[in-house]
């Protein structure tokens, strides 16, 4: 990896969007890399939109600001796409994620996507809602991110998120977040 | 060896303060601050530090709890942001007139009216005349280590100063970024145990605090205060020289960034120094020969060292993340001063100032870059068109 590798999150308040991006810069750290992860802190509540941010690179990482041209935008809340351009900015190969039950061939043409980006999907909900049994999407989308981006392997980023929700919950809800992780990084798929 | 970890600004620096263990914690919440004394409030509660809290019913109170404390003859802390430090304005010039060296981190953020809570450096440069010595910082690494150095500085026996550290509000404060910290024990080390001077406990010894000085010795007094705190800069520069060989991290009075061989220069403080690194470097790469000046120590400021460090540039942009109505921006002037006396009348690189990021507003790689555009034109000849303007602003 030679340049800065810059994801863009789109979630709403409440759905674990910012965990999830802690979470995957506590990963990526792994290797020697420099990790950011940071929201946009706006008005917090619940259900509002929200975009948070990584960066990953092999280099020191200087850059203080938001990401304007992400190579993958990670799609939490699949209503936002009726509400907001959440491609805007997106590099010609860019990679889309999106959590929804709908076929990515359909997400593809809904995000007008360019012939060399690619659009992935997983129910990321739906995983959540049988693996915690709450609507918490941010395990699954964490464990599709790991795979359709390749920065961190399933073995390494199920340990992080031991580590992380270790420190908070119990142990069902740890194993839980585990199989959503491992049923996200499995199910997603390309449309 | 140190941890490498991935962790927001607030939680290094809080990390910095629990290994600095200090006596007496006096505080008061405020965003974007806050986070910083909740955690150092659990490393009371769980035992890992022997500080007593207090929890003060306003920043006044917090900063004349310091006071109180640091006089009795303790280590002393606190931390603030924006109109808490506002609030504290009386007691901070009461704490470096009474020699008290209490550390502070200030979360930079903006002041009131219109409330916001995002990050500029309203807040410290308002406190630029009160006394205090002020190390900024760029991101999480910095000020985690500026901390762990403000105890030495502040404490050191020819100075005996209080010490405010800054970072950016949430940019730095809330953002997660890789950065190592040291080791307890070698940082211990390094700060070492507390040295009372004049303890006002020691009642054996009984002594005055603030007492009244009218016209016969307050002029004396203030030159004083003056005088000592210029020791500064040679105590940051020794603190530093010590602290890079338990970290391996250089830190000198400010950072030059490819400054010797450059025409053109940004000087700009905390973060935004960082985003405008990466830009500098584009510029180099397509002919322009820009380079960079972030300040560290600015109370006291170090004019002649960065006079010297920009004369020989033809043209310089002063970013300024704080404004003053009706003036320059608050760097501006200190650069202008430095640069007048270092390169004298009509002579010296052609200055302008730009004023960037109030409340938070993002400054971005392609704001550097067209400073940077713009002063290669001046360097090449094109008349400066106004010497003060606003960047990043919608119209």
């Amino acid at each position: 990896m030679s340049e800065i590798f810059e994801i863009r999150w789109h979630g709403r308040g409440g759905q674990g969007t910012v965990t999830a991006a802690k979470v995957l810069a506590d990963a990526c750290l792994s290797g020697g890399r420099y990790v950011q992860a940071f929201p946009e802190y706006g008005p917090e509540r619940a259900g509002a939109p929200l975009r948070a941010y990584n960066r990953i690179s092999e280099k020191e990482l200087r850059l203080h600001c938001p990401v304007t041209h992400p190579k993958v935008i990670s799609i939490v809340d699949a209503t936002l796409l009726d509400s907001m351009n959440v491609a805007e900015g997106a590099l010609d190969d860019a990679i889309f994620l999106v959590n929804t039950s709908r076929d990515a061939s359909d997400i593809r043409k809904v995000l007008k996507a360019k012939d060399g980006q690619k659009v992935f999907t997983i129910d990321a909900t739906a995983i959540a809602l049988a693996e915690i049994g709450r609507a918490l999407p941010n395990s699954p989308m964490l464990g599709a991110v790991a795979r359709v981006t390749g920065l961190v392997g399933l073995d390494h980023l199920v340990e992080e998120v031991r580590k992380s929700f270790g420190k908070k919950f119990s142990e069902k809800i740890i194993t839980g977040n585990v199989k959503a992780v491992e049923r996200g990084y499995k199910e997603v798929t390309e449309g | 060896m140190g941890k490498i970890v991935a962790v927001t600004g607030n939680e290094a620096v809080a990390n910095a303060l629990r290994q600095a263990n200090p006596d007496v914690c006096s505080l008061y919440p405020i965003t974007p601050q806050t986070d910083i004394v909740q955690r150092f409030s659990s490393f009371v509660s769980n035992g890992v530090v022997d500080t007593e809290l207090i929890n003060a019913e306003s920043e006044h109170s917090a900063m004349s709890a310091a006071i109180g404390a640091a006089a009795a003859g303790g280590r002393v802390i606190t931390a603030t942001s924006s109109q808490g430090l506002a609030l504290m304005w009386e007691m901070l010039h009461i704490a470096s007139g009474m020699n008290l060296p209490i550390v502070m981190p200030l979360v930079n953020r903006a002041l009131s009216a219109p409330l916001n809570i995002h990050g500029d450096h309203s807040d410290g440069m308002g406190a630029r005349d009160t006394g205090w010595i002020q190390l900024w910082s760029e991101n999480a690494q910095e000020a985690y280590d500026n901390t762990i150095m403000a105890f030495r500085i502040a404490e050191h026996k020819d100075l005996r100063l209080p010490a405010m550290v800054c970072m950016d509000g949430f940019i730095i404060s809330h953002s997660i970024e890789r950065m190592e910290y040291l080791d307890d024990q070698p940082v211990k080390d390094f700060i070492g145990p507390y040295e009372q001077v004049n303890p006002l406990l020691d009642l054996q010894h009984p002594k005055s605090f603030g007492p009244l000085i009218l016209t016969d010795l307050y002029h004396e007094y203030k030159r004083l205060q003056h005088e000592i705190i210029g020791r500064a800069k040679n105590i940051v520069l020794q603190v530093s020289d010590e602290f890079a060989k338990l970290s391996g991290r250089k830190y000198g009075l400010f950072e030059s960034y490819r400054l010797e061989d450059a025409e053109v220069a940004l000087v700009v403080l905390n973060s935004a120094a960082g985003t405008s690194k990466d830009v500098v470097d584009a510029m180099r790469d397509k002919g322009i020969k820009a380079g960079l000046l972030k300040p560290r120590l600015f109370r006291p400021f170090p004019y002649e060292e960065v006079g010297s460090a920009l004369r020989h540039l033809k043209a310089v942009c002063v970013l300024d993340r704080a404004d003053s109505y009706g003036g320059y921006g608050p760097m501006f002037m200190e650069i202008s001063s430095a640069i007048y006396q270092a390169a004298g009348t009509g002579s010296g690189p052609r200055l302008v100032n730009k004023i960037y990021g109030l409340g938070g507003r993002d400054y971005m790689p392609e704001d550097a870059g067209k400073v940077l555009v713009e002063l290669d034109a001046i360097a090449k000849g094109a008349s400066v068109k106004a010497v003060k303007e606003y960047i990043g602003v919608r119209e």
